[in-house]
């Protein structure tokens, strides 16, 4: 098993909804937000495109609202066919537990898991590796003792930990799955951090999901060839209808890529 | 047309929900459930599932669900196991040594082989080498695959995906039938699926 494996996997869409209070939004890196819409409407629309999952990630997920979370993951449930994971507040297992039995399929946990890892492992041991996705925002150091830094708190605070290290330890304890964010592209368009992706999928054998950065269709070819990455997540450009799901998975297809057709 | 009574078993492990809301979607009373009673009663049964082997059997013979399981496939009833619940139909699992799955399927379950990636974890085509009404509509169909173990390679694989191999995608006969895949997170085959195994159990409720 390594991420050099012959078998190379079928590429996944994912569109990424950041929620707060049961609203979209999505920021330029992480402020002065916009409202897009209603999640679920929304997660519906991008199933019926052709997405291959949808990542919802709770940006506030203050404790008040915690309740808005699990009744999205109810309504989800209930509209949505394909995977879909959620992520953001997620500190302990009860909290893994709860946005499951609502109907999300995998969790994905970052700040609790920087501060306590073995948080990874619990989720994993109880519920399986394959809904236990470790979230990792990284920051270029530009010429510190490693080239990337993980950061928490949705990118603001700084850790000292280097991701390619963070990323294989995530690994080894039980994650299924790799969401990783260049917080240096988040918002900018400018495409993703492509060095960054491919680092981690060369210390990983799990799926790595690139994100942060998407402006156009060719950034998500980049991320799956360059990269190397088994699936790429974009929201803007999505949302903002410059594209749909069904545009991007045929571009990626006409690149070469193998991939699930949007009208299958 | 009636909504037939299924049961979907529930032992308390993660996203079990989702399995019961798509069967609601394509024409069934789907209830997530323990209770004995009413799984007697239940047109259909299915044994939905994510997780690993020996804690899913576990939890299964803590609700004393393994006994239902064994109870309903005996009854002839429409059966369908879903991803571990496919694997845990089986005799065990290389995944869990020395654990007994509910061996109504022969065979031991065994890891994907080859230079893959584990698990699989994405949309895979299917080809379906035994039609059978279960699987009407899903000959090439695109499906969601998150798994790392597979059903041995046997007559009773009756639709297969390409993972640096044929690896057992649909598995049964009879009234007992499984899929590696996720059919509740398989967009329209999914569902095309699930409404199949539904007019089935509507069917043997007219018939009954």
């Amino acid at each position: 098993m390594t991420a050099s494996a012959a078998v190379p996997s079928n590429a996944r869409v994912i569109p990424c909804l950041d929620v707060d209070a049961g609203r979209v939004v999505k920021g330029v890196n992480f402020v002065d937000l916009t409202d897009a819409g209603d999640p679920v409407e929304l997660a519906a629309r991008y199933d019926q495109q052709g997405a291959d999952e949808v990542v919802f990630l709770d940006i506030t997920a203050s404790s008040d609202r915690r309740e808005t979370t699990v009744e999205l993951v109810h309504r989800t449930a209930e509209e949505v066919f394909i995977p879909f994971t959620i992520g953001g507040g997620i500190r302990t297992v009860d909290d893994a537990r709860r946005l499951l039995r609502a109907g999300a399929d995998k969790v994905s946990v970052n700040t609790a898991a920087v501060n306590r890892p073995e948080l990874v492992s619990e989720i994993a041991d109880e519920f399986g590796s394959q809904c236990a996705v470790a979230s990792i925002d990284a920051r270029r150091t530009n010429g510190g003792a490693f080239p990337f830094e993980v950061f928490t708190h949705g990118g603001r605070t700084p850790t000292g930990i280097d991701a390619i290290e963070y990323a294989i330890k995530v690994t080894e304890l039980g994650a299924g799955e790799i969401l990783l964010t260049s917080m240096d592209r988040d918002g900018t368009r400018d495409g993703f951090d492509l060095e960054l992706t491919r680092a981690v999928v060369e210390v990983t054998n799990v799926p790595v999901i690139a994100s942060g950065g998407v402006g156009t269709l060719d950034h998500l070819v980049e991320g799956v060839v360059e990269g190397r990455a088994d699936a790429v997540l974009a929201a803007s450009i999505f949302h903002f209808r410059e594209h749909t799901v069904a545009e991007a998975k045929s571009h990626m297809a006409a690149a070469g890529i193998p991939i699930r057709p949007a009208d299958a | 047309m009636t909504r037939p009574l299924i049961a979907v078993l529930d032992y308390g492990i993660g996203n079990l929900r989702s399995a019961q809301k798509s069967l609601e979607r394509m024409g069934a009373d789907a209830r997530l459930t323990a209770d004995a009673g009413l799984i007697a009663d239940a047109a259909g049964v299915v044994l939905p599932g994510v997780g690993a082997f020996g804690p899913c059997m576990a939890a299964l013979c803590d609700t004393g669900l393994d006994k239902q399981a064994r109870i309903a496939v005996a009854d002839g009833r429409p059966f369908l196991g879903i991803c571990i619940g496919l694997q845990l139909l089986y005799e065990g699992s290389e995944e869990a040594p020395g654990i007994a799955g509910l061996g109504v399927l022969p065979g031991t379950v065994q890891l994907l082989p080859g230079n893959v990636k584990r698990p699989q974890m994405q949309w895979n085509r299917l080809e379906v080498r035994t039609p059978s009404p279960l699987l009407e509509g899903l000959d090439g169909a695109w499906v969601y695959f998150v798994h790392s173990y597979a059903a041995p390679m046997a007559d009773n694989v009756a639709a297969v995906c390409d993972y640096g191999g044929p690896v057992a995608g649909v598995v049964g006969d009879g009234n007992v039938w499984a899929t590696q895949f996720h059919p509740e997170k398989s967009a329209r085959p999914g569902l095309r699926l699930l409404e199949n195994f539904v007019d089935q159990a509507r069917a043997a409720v007219v018939g009954a």
